[in-house]
């Protein structure tokens, strides 16, 4: 039988951490986390976590096909994503009436993806990188192309922040105050495409789910006030980027896998001390108050 | 309102509540009004007046169009006829804090994203929540909320997770919502259908102070109007596709309800002098 090594450590990793490709791979990653962390927030809350993993298999063909056409990866992804985003924003009603419709697209569009790599003859570690992002393969016109976006993501979320939450909390009574909960919802999802784009090229279509959603889903159940839950969302994913790159050149292991590993420990950790303190805390919040009294199942 | 219909006509005295009110124009004005939804003509001839100050419950059978007409009010769903006018205005329109002054209870109030949100934080976003661009909450606003979650009996659970809340908690916190831009007009859909009796009574209650304390004109959409007879004026009551008004003695009445609801209504009144309704 043979053995294999889980892990070698490379004694060389801080020269590696150091080096140029590596640079742009901590800035590359960095721009990402944060605006993972400014999106994720609204993908919970709104109820968007299955079409977000949609779309970053929706922008699969888009960046297959553009290595078939010869233009850039990341634009026909973003293409892809974007487009795909603002059909799915256009559509309104709920998530979770559009998960079969969502998941047909899906599958549809991984086929097709594969389709196109099929096609193009050099294309192949394009799909891997796709499928699994390459974080140090990030140059520096991405990098630029990042910046830009995130700048632009922020200044957007600012400006719809408050119309966007109630929207997303309260949807009938924001429509009936006259916040244009239409327009909002397919703003927001174009935004989410922004990020999805970005985020493919960080830890890819499969692993998407571990940047985008699980810090923010472990931000929400550390806080429920939603800007600390965003800061601990962007916190937690910037951790994971780093922490991940550098375990990846000291153990030499694939950056994604490390990226996501550290996310979904996060969470794993979170959920688990939550349902304990929640089951420890039944006897604690059982106190003679009012409310409690009321509906002590519950508390 | 040229020609009133001969039901809908409330005189001034049977409007209690509203009496020293009576020079004020009524907080709701139909007039002819017809509502067409997926080409079904949902109920039409609506001409009835809502006086301010009072507190009114729409009735019908389900699928009558009440939450229809809620839906006309707020500006949400058009007329295919008719003039409407709330608080003087057309539906949605009005100045540009119009909106503030009315406040909305939806049913089934935050059921996806309570997770994610404190209940004080809910109730803020009744006052800042159709704001554009980012800003600093102002301690006015901040005691705005305070004041608000005071009023509905909230304050000890504000910092809860809504999703932690009972159903009646929830409850308040919507009402407090709704309340926290100091509106005139509070439209509730359905708002004590699955809360049990206490939190019924409770509810009902708090109705009848914010209309008594704060003068807040009331519409309330329900089903069963026996919680609500201690604080209605009136009620607008859809029957036979067509929407009436009438005031409370009016409404309580059995060859109207059976009417209206299909089957035999007995209405009993206790030596006590409390009204009550029931199926017989």
């Amino acid at each position: 039988m043979r053995t294999v090594d889980l892990v070698t450590y490379q004694d060389n990793w801080w020269e590696i951490l150091t080096s140029d490709f590596m640079r742009n791979a901590l800035l590359g990653g960095t721009i990402v986390a944060l605006a993972a962390g400014l999106i994720g927030y609204f993908v919970i809350v709104r109820n968007t976590a299955f079409a977000s993993h949609a779309l970053a298999h929706i922008g699969l063909p888009g960046a297959t096909g553009a290595v078939l056409i010869g233009i850039p990866v990341s634009l026909g992804l973003g293409i892809f994503a974007v487009g795909g985003a603002l059909v799915i924003g256009a559509l309104g009603k709920k998530a979770a009436d559009r998960e079969v419709a969502t998941g047909t697209v899906l599958a549809m569009a991984t086929g097709l993806g594969l389709y196109f790599n099929s096609l193009a003859t050099k294309s192949s570690s394009t799909m891997t990188n796709v499928l699994f992002g390459n974080l140090l393969a990030i140059t520096n016109d991405q990098l630029v192309v990042f910046a830009i976006m995130l700048v632009a993501l922020a200044a957007a979320v600012a400006l719809i922040y408050r119309p966007l939450l109630f929207a997303s909390v309260d949807s009938e009574v924001a429509e009936a105050r006259g916040v244009p909960v239409r327009t909002l919802s397919v703003v927001f999802m174009a935004l989410l495409g922004l990020v999805i784009t970005m985020a493919v090229q960080v830890v890819g279509t499969l692993l998407l789910f571990a940047l985008v959603v699980t810090p923010a889903a472990t931000g929400i159940q550390l806080t429920p006030r939603p800007r600390r839950a965003m800061a601990v969302s962007a916190a937690i994913s910037l951790v994971s980027v780093w922490a991940g790159l550098a375990f990846s050149a000291m153990l030499n292991l694939p950056p994604s896998f490390v990226v996501v590993t550290i996310a979904c420990l996060v969470w794993f950790v979170v959920w688990l001390s939550a349902r304990a303190s929640h089951r420890a805390g039944g006897a604690i919040v059982g106190a003679p108050t009012r409310a409690t009294a009321e509906h002590p199942v519950h508390a | 309102m040229s020609t009133p219909d001969p039901t809908a006509t409330a005189p001034a005295a049977d409007v209690t509540s509203a009496a020293g009110a009576a020079a004020a124009p009524p907080a709701l004005v139909f007039d002819d009004v017809s509502v067409v939804r997926g080409g079904r003509l949902v109920w039409s001839e609506g001409t009835f007046e809502i006086p301010t100050g009072s507190v009114t419950a729409i009735i019908g059978s389900n699928g009558s169009g009440k939450t229809t007409m809620i839906k006309v009010i707020l500006g949400l769903v058009p007329t295919a006829s008719g003039r409407v006018r709330v608080l003087g205005h057309a539906p949605g329109e009005g100045p540009s804090s119009g909106r503030d002054d009315i406040g909305y209870v939806p049913q089934d109030y935050t059921s996806t994203a309570g997770d994610a949100i404190r209940a004080r934080d809910a109730v803020l976003l009744g006052l800042t929540g159709s704001r554009w661009a980012f800003s600093r909450i102002t301690r006015e606003q901040r005691e705005r909320v305070d004041q608000a979650l005071a009023a509905v009996d909230a304050t000890e659970f504000a910092n809860r997770r809504v999703s932690q809340l009972s159903g009646g908690q929830r409850q308040r916190v919507a009402i407090a919502q709704a309340i926290v831009s100091r509106p005139r007009l509070v439209v509730l859909d359905e708002p004590l259908a699955s809360l049990d009796l206490r939190n019924q009574r409770e509810i009902v209650d708090l109705l009848g102070r914010l209309n008594k304390d704060l003068g807040v004109t009331i519409l309330v959409v329900a089903h069963d109007l026996n919680p609500l007879l201690s604080v209605l004026d009136g009620a607008v009551y859809l029957l036979d596709g067509h929407a009436h008004h009438a005031p409370l003695s009016g409404v309580v009445d059995e060859d109207l309800l059976s009417h209206l609801y299909g089957t035999r209504i007995e209405v009993v009144r206790t030596p006590q002098g409390e009204l009550f309704m029931r199926s017989v």
